[in-house]
């Protein structure tokens, strides 16, 4: 309990843009924003088809509700602070690094090495430096995966330098 | 009768016993594993169920449910660490108990408390999903609307954390819901240019992301959690003792689980808090909650394999999802091209019935694998998340693209895997959006058409004494968590 409260206090004494609450409702009010200008652009039902309310009048309302409830949360913030969460680890940050190398491995060279350098990589950054499970998690069973969904569910994966040895 | 026998027969198909038995052992494991559970389990066999019918998919699905809420326990009495969020409560008294070295006792228990509340959902399920269709049949657009908002107002306020951040969530799925092209109208919403957007945002990509990814990032977090495993010699069944001093809580944590289920919302765990705090309030012993009781564990258990059952009452009768993994169940309905409603039990009965037979068979697996395996379930937990995770990670891919073979799904799976990790971070449960996208057609479908009907005039929906109904009981629920702060405070 004073744990909880000793993090509040901790919240409570930065700088307000520093603060969660902050960090929360301004990215949230600032992606509901541009989403609402978009909905602008959107095409109109002309009168004589429109039949009820014009394809841009639902998604409007949601983003004005998202961004008033927004309003609310952060309002009722000062009031009963969040609590102030832990620093993010440096593994977290190497799987975000991951998932940015299986996007542009995926997308340049092969989908089935991108999963591989993810596992290997994700692996070797959690703490695993044993060849032969490394070896496991980043080709054995990427390839036993790979190979059961090929045969047994038909699916034919993206080409790739690796894929196209194996399906020409 | 004739009902009865369409229930057995699922135990006279080879192939659906099969399919039980594989969905019931598969279900075991993915609860036991702390981050998984039968959300994110239902979302990774999802595409592999399109090689199978449309009864034994979803008989798939509904064993892993059943199984995967009871595996829970089991990881919740050995390392104090809940499989699933609905085992939350069992680790109050499950693991103290195991410390007392009687962690047999303690998963005895948990395995009898939960067949007996999934066996007494199913017989809720039997009985009240065929009236609930019935009922349904008087809905119209403007019922259905109305029903949905109710759904997505009693998720808030039962849910987890901030019923505000709850609505802001659901919110959110339902405006995912709207990217692609408008179904009435076939014009462009939120797609950018992006082809593959117009199609929207499937379903899987978006549970596999919030669920999945965002507890791989999760367990990045956690890499120096050490767990205290107790030990388990075997699992015994409770005393005479132990069923005189917990019968009455097992049947009241069973209704009140099959109850809660019913109802749109976080099924299993609120049901699960809910049955252990109700089992303090009637206890001789309320002093011995927290330090190992046994009606605690008997309490917790019954109620969250109760909501299973529940949940699926409006899922199959209305096809407004009861919980997260009846969502899941509902797509895997809808991928199959079986529509939920008061239409399939008039025309499909034999396929409803399979599937509560199904649920029937699956208690009676998890209570003999559970009662058998657990020890071997329990070493479930050994594998190391730097090997698991990344080979979760594998399946997630690959799952995720098979579906409509696009790595354009991957990504979106990959961008809900960081989003849900921050909402979770910040509060925000990633279940009202799942249930949002789930519902956001139903939402905007039934209110452009009631609109049409009543020629744009909003208040015409006051006229409709059961769409009236359930806009007063959704703002009684947005109410509800208010007084309840309220009171908390005085």
């Amino acid at each position: 309990m004073n744990n909880v409260q000793n993090k509040k206090r901790a919240n409570k004494s930065l700088p307000f843009f520093f603060k969660d609450e902050f960090k929360v409702f301004f990215v949230i009010i600032f992606f509901s924003t541009i989403l609402l200008i978009s909905t602008f652009t959107f095409d109109k039902v002309p009168p004589i088809l429109n039949r009820g309310i014009q394809p841009a009048t639902f998604p409007k309302g949601l983003l004005v509700l998202i961004m008033f409830l927004t309003t609310i949360i952060y309002y009722l913030s000062f009031k009963n602070p969040w609590k102030k969460e832990k620093k993010l680890p440096k593994p977290f940050f190497l799987t975000i690094l991951s998932f940015i190398l299986f996007v542009i491995i995926s997308k340049t060279l092969d989908f089935f090495l991108a999963i591989s350098v993810l596992s290997i990589f994700v692996s070797y950054n959690w703490g695993e430096k044993r060849v032969f499970y490394l070896i496991l998690v980043g080709i054995i069973f990427p390839l036993v995966v790979f190979i059961f969904f090929e045969m047994i569910l038909g699916l034919r994966f993206p080409p790739g330098i690796i894929t196209n040895l194996y399906y020409y | 009768m004739e009902n009865l026998l369409l229930m057995m027969a699922p135990l006279f198909s080879s192939k659906l016993l099969i399919v039980l038995l594989f969905g019931t052992l598969f279900g075991l494991i993915l609860g036991v594993l702390p981050g998984l559970g039968p959300t994110t389990g239902g979302a990774l066999i999802l595409p592999f169920t399109m090689t199978l019918d449309p009864l034994s998919a979803i008989v798939l699905l509904t064993s892993i449910y059943c199984a995967g809420t009871y595996g829970g326990a089991i990881t919740a009495v050995l390392i104090n660490t809940p499989g699933t969020p609905a085992a939350a409560a069992t680790c109050l008294d499950g693991y103290p108990l195991a410390q007392k070295g009687e962690a047999g006792r303690a998963l005895g228990m948990a395995t009898v408390s939960s067949t007996v509340g999934g066996i007494f959902s199913v017989i809720v399920l039997v009985f009240f999903a065929p009236v609930l269709a019935k009922l349904a049949y008087e809905f119209g657009q403007p019922e259905y609307f109305a029903l949905a908002i109710f759904g997505l107002t009693m998720l808030a306020s039962i849910g987890e954390g901030s019923p505000i951040k709850n609505l802001i969530a659901g919110a959110f799925g339902i405006l995912i819901s709207t990217i692609g092209k408008d179904f009435m109208t076939s014009i462009d919403r939120f797609t950018y240019g992006i082809n593959e957007l117009s199609v929207g945002i499937g379903f899987i990509p978006v549970v596999v992301g919030l669920f999945a990814i965002s507890e791989m990032l999760t367990q990045s977090t956690l890499l120096d959690q050490v767990f205290k495993r107790v030990a388990l010699k075997a699992v015994k069944l409770p005393s005479l003792d132990d069923y005189k001093k917990t019968w009455k809580t097992i049947f009241r944590s069973s209704g009140i689980g099959s109850f809660i289920g019913v109802l749109p919302a976080e099924g299993g765990t609120v049901a699960s808090l809910i049955g252990y705090s109700e089992a303090k309030r009637f206890s001789k012993e309320p002093e011995e909650f927290g330090k190992g009781s046994i009606e605690g564990i008997a309490g917790a258990e019954a109620a969250n394999n109760a909501a299973t059952g529940g949940a699926m009452v409006p899922t199959l009768a209305l096809g407004i999802p009861g919980s997260a993994t009846t969502a899941v169940i509902l797509t895997g309905l809808i991928i199959h091209g079986v529509r939920p409603g008061p239409d399939l039990f008039r025309e499909q009965p034999d396929f409803l019935y399979g599937i509560f037979g199904a649920m029937l068979i699956a208690n009676v697996l998890f209570f003999i694998f559970g009662f058998f395996g657990a020890k071997l379930f329990a070493r479930i937990t050994l594998v190391p998340n730097k090997i698991l995770w990344p080979m979760i990670f594998a399946v997630s891919v690959c799952g995720t693209y098979s579906l409509s073979q696009s790595i354009i799904d991957v990504w979106i799976m990959l961008f809900f895997g960081v989003l849900g990790f921050f909402m979770r971070r910040f509060g925000f449960s990633v279940v009202p959006v799942i249930i949002g996208l789930i519902l956001g057609e139903l939402v905007e479908g039934t209110l452009r058409q009631s609109l049409v009907i009543f020629d744009g005039n909003w208040l015409m929906f006051l006229t409709r004494p059961i769409a009236l109904t359930f806009f007063i009981l959704s703002l009684i629920a947005l109410a509800f968590p208010l007084l309840r702060t309220k009171k908390q405070k005085n």
